[in-house]
């Protein structure tokens, strides 16, 4: 992209400028708000945020577009690429898509996170594509001596009476054009779409399915050693000494040393919760063998404060917590201790869920090279801006002296919003002064994530005599210090079913944490709904009500006056949806077969979801079937990535419900590999049957809001056959057997 | 010490250490980075090649075992993408961050090498040790059934009659 670009007319307006390319064509970069930006605010910390997007129109009728967000597999290298080509009205065949690197001077909103891309960049993205347009219409114009008006453009031709010319014939004359307004140009009505809404393959697909290099640990610079990174198993625990001349003398090693950063200014504390990077480089020719050399090394360890931390001792403390008064009040509605007090049935629970790794697929990794005073990087990163910010505050460099190429990640799942590796690999390679590729084990992975954290939460429920829900309490024991929850362990106060009982407190006490949490795909969601969702159920069945319309019922009582982000109406539509499709209460289901119900919004997207599952009476668990019924606006961007998205999560959420749970003894997390966190397998994913409900509102995104309900709806399906509440997972840990 | 095996059809020969696994050989020695590292104890089949066409995790097996055999790669598995489990693989979508795939694919075109039509419990049974923990299970099934398809009526690569020839 850089290099054979002049410099051309720039557009006074200052939204759009168009370049000639040396060897022919136009280059178009675009600069304006991003849509939805006060909404994104809360991601990106950038209010201000603009967006750039560019455009590349060469003479053979190529459009090569930047994907300038980073790909984790959630598809918006294929999705933003697809609003511009949409507008440019060119056939997908002729676009090509390349990964830009981050260039916080280019690009602004460079990030992978909460669902973001759709709503950030649904509008803007067509908007430079139409404004592209515009632009080889009037250059065609001109070159026809008559009016833009009367010229019509599609499938990359400009057409005037019975003439013609291709974008590629037009693209240089177009770099002459002044760039139109991109606020006003016009887009296309919807029912003319062309692209948006058609299932297009991820752009990636034949480099994927032939083995060619993208990740991040594909990574091969020349002169390059390989590093691994020996941390105190300990969550913060620091090196005092160790054994560096024996590990120094093994094979295939060239260097082994403690690492300690030396940056002046503080780093952001929500990364280096435990502090900056401590530990031990080794560094060598080989990957394996520098691998191989960390079983001879033998440390001493300053453990720290957290060595006294444990999952049994959370699970004591949070008892003991719940019998006390809450320590915070996080909203109140009514009253809901008197509502309780003169309820005409009660119910009380006590929901438990554990710790979760993120587990992406591709070990962490980083190659980092010092060269001429700079520092250049190849990381997987979901956050390439924060980042860089941090990362030259850690090192005591300029943030302009370093160079980030995003590759793609094998998954993200939050796991990459942190950069944690990405200084240990700079570090390394500062120390080293040879180009580094750091990369992580599995056991490194597991051990050493930002944790969803595992929560607590002492419910009491209350139903007047015609079973209506009239109050509830829920006493959240979560992990934090003084006013602050640890990162991702926080509940919002307006999570429902606030605003949809007349007596609600939402109460929290908190637990000291020396381990590192942070967001998992739908975080919080991920958990509350679980307990939400589940609680929820048993005051159904509580009440004698089906389950399903005692919901429905739930979400007609939205008490008046209270206005929340949350319209009921659409999550009514995606429960009566997906009622209907999955025959509930409508079907004869096998004895031992049954179903559940749950829902949950999350990330601005509606979803309901139904899951038929078969308990023998020996407590063998078998999910059959899971019915999806979502709600994301009005337009499915890439309607095949928008299926594999949402089964994709709703079989994470499986994985998550079965099995999965990361427990610490001794400040060390035990989990280490996936013999023990135990992700989903193909012979245990049912069918997941996806429907959407197309709303008259703004498109969002699909990356996390079908995960939260999987895990309630299957364990309201196991107490339909079992009779028995699964209050704490993983399920694994339950006996389902029943008589 | 010298050791040669035969790699996507050439003779190969690699001096290191003969207890290195075959998957650090591909990937850093002879700079073949499609198979990948996912856990390195076979749990998760990401490393998975061919070793005289049966499925091997590459992250376990030394190279000195490999000395004499036939090794195909994700890299070896056809010139330009077109075996009928890439071509499949591309027309059902089956990827999201597409770090399991090199795997799957392997675990798959080994299936079908055996059994040209697999039923769903075949499939289940020959992928249950390629974790995608995206969860792309749904399409990688669907993928080996169109695969079979696709590989009993191989489409011709000149022009297919589109329409109107069978009136
Ligand atoms: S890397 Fe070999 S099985 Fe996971
Ligand atoms: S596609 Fe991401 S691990 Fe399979």
């Amino acid at each position: 992209m850089t290099g054979a670009d002049k410099a051309g007319n720039l557009s006074r307006r200052g939204f759009l400028h168009v370049t000639a390319l040396a060897g022919g064509g136009m280059l178009l970069g675009a600069r304006f708000p991003l849509n939805g930006a006060r909404g994104a605010a809360a991601a990106t910390a950038d209010a201000e945020a603009t967006l750039n997007a560019f455009i590349r129109l060469t003479p053979d009728g190529t459009a090569t577009i930047m994907a300038q967000n980073p790909e984790i597999g959630q598809g918006v290298k294929t999705m933003l690429p697809m609003l511009i080509a949409e507008e440019l009205d060119i056939p997908w065949r002729q676009v090509r898509v390349e990964q830009a690197d981050f260039d916080a001077t280019k690009y602004r909103g460079q990030m992978a996170g909460g669902s973001m891309a759709t709503p950030m960049h649904y509008e803007s993205m067509r908007r430079v594509g139409a404004a592209a347009r515009a632009m080889l219409v009037a250059a065609a114009a001109k070159e026809w001596k008559t009016r833009p008006e009367k010229c019509t453009a599609g499938a990359g031709v400009v057409r005037f009476r019975n003439k013609s010319l291709s974008y590629g014939e037009l693209a240089s004359a177009a770099a002459e054009v002044e760039p139109p307004n991109p606020r006003t140009v016009p887009l296309k009505d919807p029912k003319d779409f062309q692209i948006i809404g058609q299932a297009i393959p991820g752009v990636d697909n034949p480099k994927i399915v032939t083995g060619k290099p993208l990740f991040g640990i594909d990574v091969s610079v020349p002169g390059m050693k390989y590093a691994v990174f020996e941390k105190c198993r300990v969550h913060g625990g620091k090196v005092r000494s160790a054994n560096l001349d024996a590990v120094k003398a093994s094979p295939g090693v060239t260097d082994a040393f403690v690492v300690e950063p030396t940056g002046s200014a503080a780093p952001s504390p929500s990364i280096f919760q435990v502090g900056l990077p401590n530990g031990i480089a080794i560094v060598g020719d080989s990957w394996w063998l520098v691998n191989e050399a960390r079983s001879k090394l033998e440390v001493t360890w300053d453990e720290g404060p957290t060595a006294s931390q444990s999952t049994a001792a959370f699970d004591r403390q949070a008892e003991e917590l719940s019998k006390q008064a809450p320590e915070q009040d996080l909203g109140n509605d009514g009253d809901a201790a008197g509502a309780l007090a003169s309820a005409a049935k009660t119910l009380e629970a006590a929901y438990r869920y554990p710790f979760l790794a993120h587990a992406p697929l591709e070990p962490q990794n980083t190659t980092a090279h010092f060269h001429d005073g700079e520092l250049e990087m190849w990381a997987p990163i979901q956050t390439p801006q924060f980042a860089r910010g941090d990362l030259a505050k850690a090192l005591g460099i300029p943030e302009d002296g370093i160079t980030i190429h995003l590759t793609r990640m094998g998954g993200g799942f939050g796991r990459r919003l942190y950069w944690d590796y990405m200084l240990e690999a700079a570090l390394i390679a500062r120390q080293a002064e040879v180009p580094v590729k750091l990369v992580w084990t599995r056991e490194d992975d597991t051990r050493f994530d930002y944790f969803r954290p595992g929560g607590y939460h002492f419910l009491q429920g209350g139903l007047d005599d015609s079973g209506n829900l009239v109050a509830w309490r829920d006493h959240f024991v979560s992990f934090g210090e003084g006013p602050r929850f640890a990162p991702s362990a926080e509940m919002a106060r307006n999570e429902f079913p606030q605003a949809f009982v007349p007596n609600f407190a939402l109460q929290a006490s908190k637990m000291p944490l020396g381990i590192p949490t942070g967001a998992l795909r739908a975080p919080t969601s991920n958990a509350i709904s679980f307990v939400v969702q589940s609680f929820i159920d048993e005051l159904a069945a509580e009440a004698g009500k089906d389950p399903l319309q005692f919901r429905l019922d739930l979400l007609d009582a939205a008490a008046p006056g209270t206005r929340t982000s949350f319209d009921a109406g659409r999550m009514k539509a995606v429960l009566e949806l997906v009622r209907d499709k999955s025959g509930w209460g409508k079907v004869d289901l096998p004895e031992g077969t049954g179903q559940g119900v749950a829902f949950h919004f999350s990330h601005r997207g509606y979803f309901a979801e139904v899951v038929q599952a078969a308990v023998s009476r020996e407590g063998e668990l078998g999910v059959e079937k899971i019915w999806i019924a979502g709600d994301v606006g009005r337009q499915l961007v890439n309607p095949s990535n928008a299926v594999n998205q949402v089964q994709g999560a709703a079989l994470d959420g499986l994985g998550q419900a079965l099995d999965q749970e990361i427990t610490f003894e001794g400040g060390r997390t035990n989990e280490s590999n996936f013999h023990n966190f135990k992700l989903l397998r193909i012979d245990q994913a049912p069918p997941v049957e996806v429907h959407f409900v197309i709303s008259d509102n703004q498109p969002t995104g699909l990356g996390e809001p079908a995960l939260p309900p999987v895990p309630p709806a299957l364990c309201n399906a196991i107490f339909s056959v079992t009779g028995k509440r699964i209050r704490s997972l993983p399920i694994s840990r339950h006996d389902l057997s029943w008589a | 010490m010298a050791i040669a095996f035969t790699l996507n059809g050439k003779p190969t020969t690699v001096d290191v250490p003969p207890e290195m696994p075959l998957l650090w050989v591909l990937r850093d020695e002879l700079d073949l980075k499609g198979t990948k590292f996912g856990c390195g104890r076979s749990f998760c089949g990401a490393c998975t090649v061919h070793v005289d066409g049966e499925p091997q995790r590459s992250c376990r097996m030394a190279v000195s075992r490999a000395r004499g055999r036939e090794i195909t790669t994700i890299e070896g598995l056809s010139e330009d993408g077109a075996h009928p489990v890439q071509a499949a693989w591309q027309e059902i979508d089956v990827p999201q961050c597409g770090y399991c795939q090199a795997g799957q694919i392997m675990s798959a075109s080994a299936l079908l090498a055996s059994n040209p039509q697999p039923t769903d419990s075949d499939i289940d049974e020959a992928m249950s040790g390629n974790i995608c923990r995206c969860a792309t299970y749904t399409r990688i099934r669907a993928a080996i059934h169109r695969a079979a398809d696709l590989a009993q009526a191989p489409p011709t690569s000149h022009e297919t009659a589109t329409g109107g020839s069978e009136a």
